[in-house]
C-alpha cells in the first residue's frame, strides 16, 4: 500500500476520519438518548434526565402486552427460520452441484426478492394474502417473510457448498452409503456451520423485518418491530419513556442474536446481497 | 462396406441425467415454487388487478386517475427528491472513507459498528431521531451551546428528519458495498501509477475511478431502490401528508386505508416502473465506461 506523506494527504485523511467519527458519534448519541429516556422519570428542557427509574419497563410490558408480542414474534421467526432452512438448503445444494438447464433463470428468480425492496413487492403480496384469507393472521406473516428468507438462504449457501469437495460424497457412494447415511454422516456435518450461519442471519433479518410483517399482520400477529412502529406512530397518546423502553427491549432482542451471528459470519454478509 | 454402429440407447432418465437433471437438481423445485407463488404470482396478479379499477372506467382508469391528480403524481417527484440526494450523498461520503478503511488492519471493528444501524432498522432509528433531533434533543442543544445557531433547527416532521434517517440506515449498506469494490482493485495498479509519478488525486481519477464506475453504478442502483421505497421513517419522522408523502405511503393508503386494492396495486406498479427506469438509465450509462478485470497482470 502507498502511504502519501504530503501535507494535503494528511489533512485529507484527518477530514475523512473526522467525518466518520461524526457519523458514528451521532448514531451512538441517538441510541444513548433512547436508552437514557427509557430510564428517565422526567426529561424536559435539560441535558440529562431529572432522575432515573425502571418503572417504564414494567409499564411498557403491561401497556403493550409485550409478553404476547414476544411470544408471537418468536413463533413467527422460528417457523420462518425452520421453513427457509428446509426449502433453501436443498435448493442451494442443487444450485451448487448441478448445471441444469435454466439454472441462470433460477438464480435470477432467487436474486430478485433480495434486490427489489420489500415495500414494492409487499403491497401486491399482501393483497394476494388477504384475498386468500391468511392476511392479518399468523401464517400470512410467515408466508410474507419467506419471500426474502428462502432465496437468502439459497444464495448465501451456494458458494459455501461449492467449496466442499464433491469427491467426498463420491467416496461415500463408493463405500456403499445409501442416501440417508450419506446425508446423516457426510453432508450434515460438513454443511452444518454454513447452514447455522445462514439461519442465524435469517433470524436477525426476520426480527428486524418491518415492511412485510407490517403489511400483513393483524392485531394478534404483530411482531415486536410492528408493535414498536404503532406505538411510535401514536406517540402523543403514551409516555415517550414507555415507548423508548419498548425500543430498548427490541434493540436488546435483536442485538443478542446479531452478536451471536457475528461470531460465525463476516458483518458484510448481513447486508447479504449479491455483489 | 459399412459397419452398422448401433447407438447405445439411453433411457429417458439417462438422457435427462446427461443434461444434469436428476434427483439432486430437483431439490431446487420446492424453493422455486415458493418464490413463484409468493413473489412472481403476486406481481402479475397486481398488474392485472391494477387494470380492473374498482370505480369502473377503462382499463387504465387507475393510472389516468393517478396522473391527473397532482396530490398523487407529485409523490413521484417528492420521492425522487428524497431518494436521489440521499443516495448520491451516501455514495460520495462512502467513497473516501472506503479508501481510508482499505488501509486499516482491523476493518472488522468498524464494519461491525456500521452493521448495527442496518440491523436495528428504520423504525428504531426513527424513534431515536425523534428525541435526538427534536427541539430539546442533544443535537440542537450542542449546536445552541456552541452558539452556532440562535434557535433550535427544525429537523423532525419534515424533509430533513427523513433524510437523516435514510442516511443512517442506508449509509452503512452503501459503505460496505463500496469497500468491497475498492478492495477488489489490485493495489499493484496504483503502485504502478505512483512509480510513474502520479499524485494521490491523479491516481484516484485516472486509475481507481474508471475501474470503480461499474461497481459504483450497481451500488447506486441498490441503494437508490431502497431509499425510493422508504416508508416507516417518512411516516414517523416526516410529514406524511405533506413534503414527505412518498409513493409507498400513497400506495399503502390506497390499498389498506381506502381498501382500493386495485389503485394500491397501480401505485405499487408505477413505483416499480420508476425504479426500473432510473436503474435502467444508470446501467445504460455504465456502458460508456470501461468494464472488465480490475486486477493487474500481463497482457
Amino acid at each position: 500500500m502507498i502511504r502519501d506523506t504530503t501535507v494535503g494527504s494528511k489533512l485529507w485523511s484527518i477530514v475523512v476520519w473526522v467525518v466518520t467519527g461524526f457519523f458514528i458519534l451521532n448514531v451512538a448519541a441517538m441510541m444513548a438518548t433512547v436508552v437514557l429516556n427509557s430510564f428517565a422519570t422526567r426529561w424536559l428542557q435539560s441535558w440529562l434526565p431529572a432522575a432515573y427509574t425502571t418503572r417504564w419497563y414494567i409499564a411498557s410490558w403491561k401497556e403493550f402486552q409485550l409478553d404476547q408480542v414476544l411470544i408471537v414474534t418468536f413463533e413467527i421467526v422460528f417457523v420462518v427460520v425452520l421453513l427457509s432452512g428446509l426449502l433453501g438448503v436443498p435448493a442451494a445444494y442443487a444450485l451448487a452441484r448441478r448445471n441444469f438447464p435454466g439454472k441462470k433463470f433460477a438464480m435470477l428468480l432467487f436474486l430478485l426478492p433480495l434486490l427489489v425492496p420489500p415495500m414494492t413487492f409487499g403491497i401486491p403480496l399482501a393483497t394476494v394474502l388477504y384475498q386468500v384469507g391468511v392476511g392479518g393472521a399468523f401464517w400470512g406473516v410467515v408466508l410474507a417473510n419467506l419471500v426474502p428468507s428462502v432465496p437468502f438462504v439459497a444464495i448465501v449457501l451456494v458458494p459455501f457448498i461449492e467449496q466442499i469437495d464433491p469427491k467426498i460424497e463420491a467416496a461415500a457412494h463408493v463405500f456403499g452409503a445409501n442416501i440417508f447415511q450419506l446425508f446423516r454422516h457426510v453432508m450434515l456435518p460438513m454443511l452444518l456451520p454454513g447452514v447455522l450461519a445462514a439461519l442465524l442471519l435469517v433470524l436477525v433479518r426476520t426480527i428486524a423485518m418491518f415492511e412485510l410483517s407490517f403489511l400483513v399482520s393483524g392485531p394478534s400477529s404483530q411482531t415486536l418491530v410492528v408493535a414498536l412502529y404503532y406505538s411510535v406512530f401514536a406517540s402523543g397518546v403514551r409516555a415517550g419513556q414507555s415507548i423508548d423502553a419498548m425500543a430498548v427491549l427490541y434493540t436488546v432482542t435483536t442485538l443478542i442474536w446479531l452478536l451471536i451471528a457475528l461470531r460465525f459470519v463476516n458483518p458484510t454478509q448481513i447486508v447479504g446481497r449479491a455483489r | 462396406m459399412t459397419i452398422a454402429v448401433s447407438e447405445p440407447r439411453l433411457t429417458f432418465r439417462q438422457r435427462l441425467a446427461v443434461r444434469e437433471i436428476d434427483g439432486v437438481s430437483l431439490l431446487v423445485v420446492p424453493a422455486l415454487l415458493v418464490v413463484i407463488a409468493l413473489f412472481v404470482y403476486p406481481f402479475l396478479y397486481g398488474v392485472i388487478l391494477s387494470l380492473q379499477p374498482m370505480k369502473g372506467g377503462g382499463l387504465f382508469a387507475n393510472y389516468i386517475a393517478f396522473f391527473s391528480d397532482p396530490y398523487s403524481y407529485n409523490t413521484i417527484l417528492l420521492t425522487l427528491n428524497l431518494a436521489l440526494p440521499v443516495t448520491v450523498f451516501s455514495l460520495v461520503l462512502a467513497l473516501p472513507i472506503a479508501f481510508r478503511v482499505r488501509l486499516m488492519k482491523r476493518q472488522r471493528i468498524l464494519t461491525t459498528i456500521l452493521v448495527i444501524p442496518i440491523t436495528l432498522g428504520t423504525v428504531l432509528v426513527a424513534d431515536g431521531l425523534l428525541n435526538y433531533l427534536g427541539p430539546q434533543g442533544w443535537f440542537n442543544r450542542v449546536l445552541l451551546a456552541m452558539h452556532l445557531i440562535a434557535h433550535p433547527l427544525r429537523m423532525t416532521h419534515n424533509y430533513w428528519g427523513v433524510f437523516v434517517s435514510l442516511l443512517i440506515t442506508g449509509f452503512p449498506f452503501t459503505f460496505l458495498m463500496t469497500l468491497s469494490y475498492v478492495s477488489g482493485v489490485d493495489p499493484a495498479l496504483e503502485r504502478a501509477g505512483a512509480t510513474l509519478g502520479a499524485g494521490a488525486a491523479r491516481r484516484f481519477w485516472h486509475i481507481y475511478m474508471p475501474l470503480l464506475v461499474p461497481g459504483l453504478a450497481i451500488n447506486f442502483c441498490l441503494s437508490f431502490v431502497q431509499n425510493f421505497s422508504v416508508f416507516p421513517s417518512a411516516e414517523l419522522l416526516g410529514a406524511p401528508a405533506g413534503e414527505t408523502r412518498v409513493m409507498a405511503i400513497a400506495a399503502y393508503e390506497a390499498a389498506f386505508q381506502h381498501f382500493d386494492y386495485s389503485m394500491g396495486s397501480a401505485i405499487a406498479i408505477i413505483m416499480a416502473i420508476v425504479q426500473l427506469v432510473i436503474v435502467g438509465l444508470v446501467l445504460a450509462g455504465r456502458n460508456f465506461f470501461y468494464r472488465g478485470s480490475t486486477t493487474g497482470g500481463k497482457g
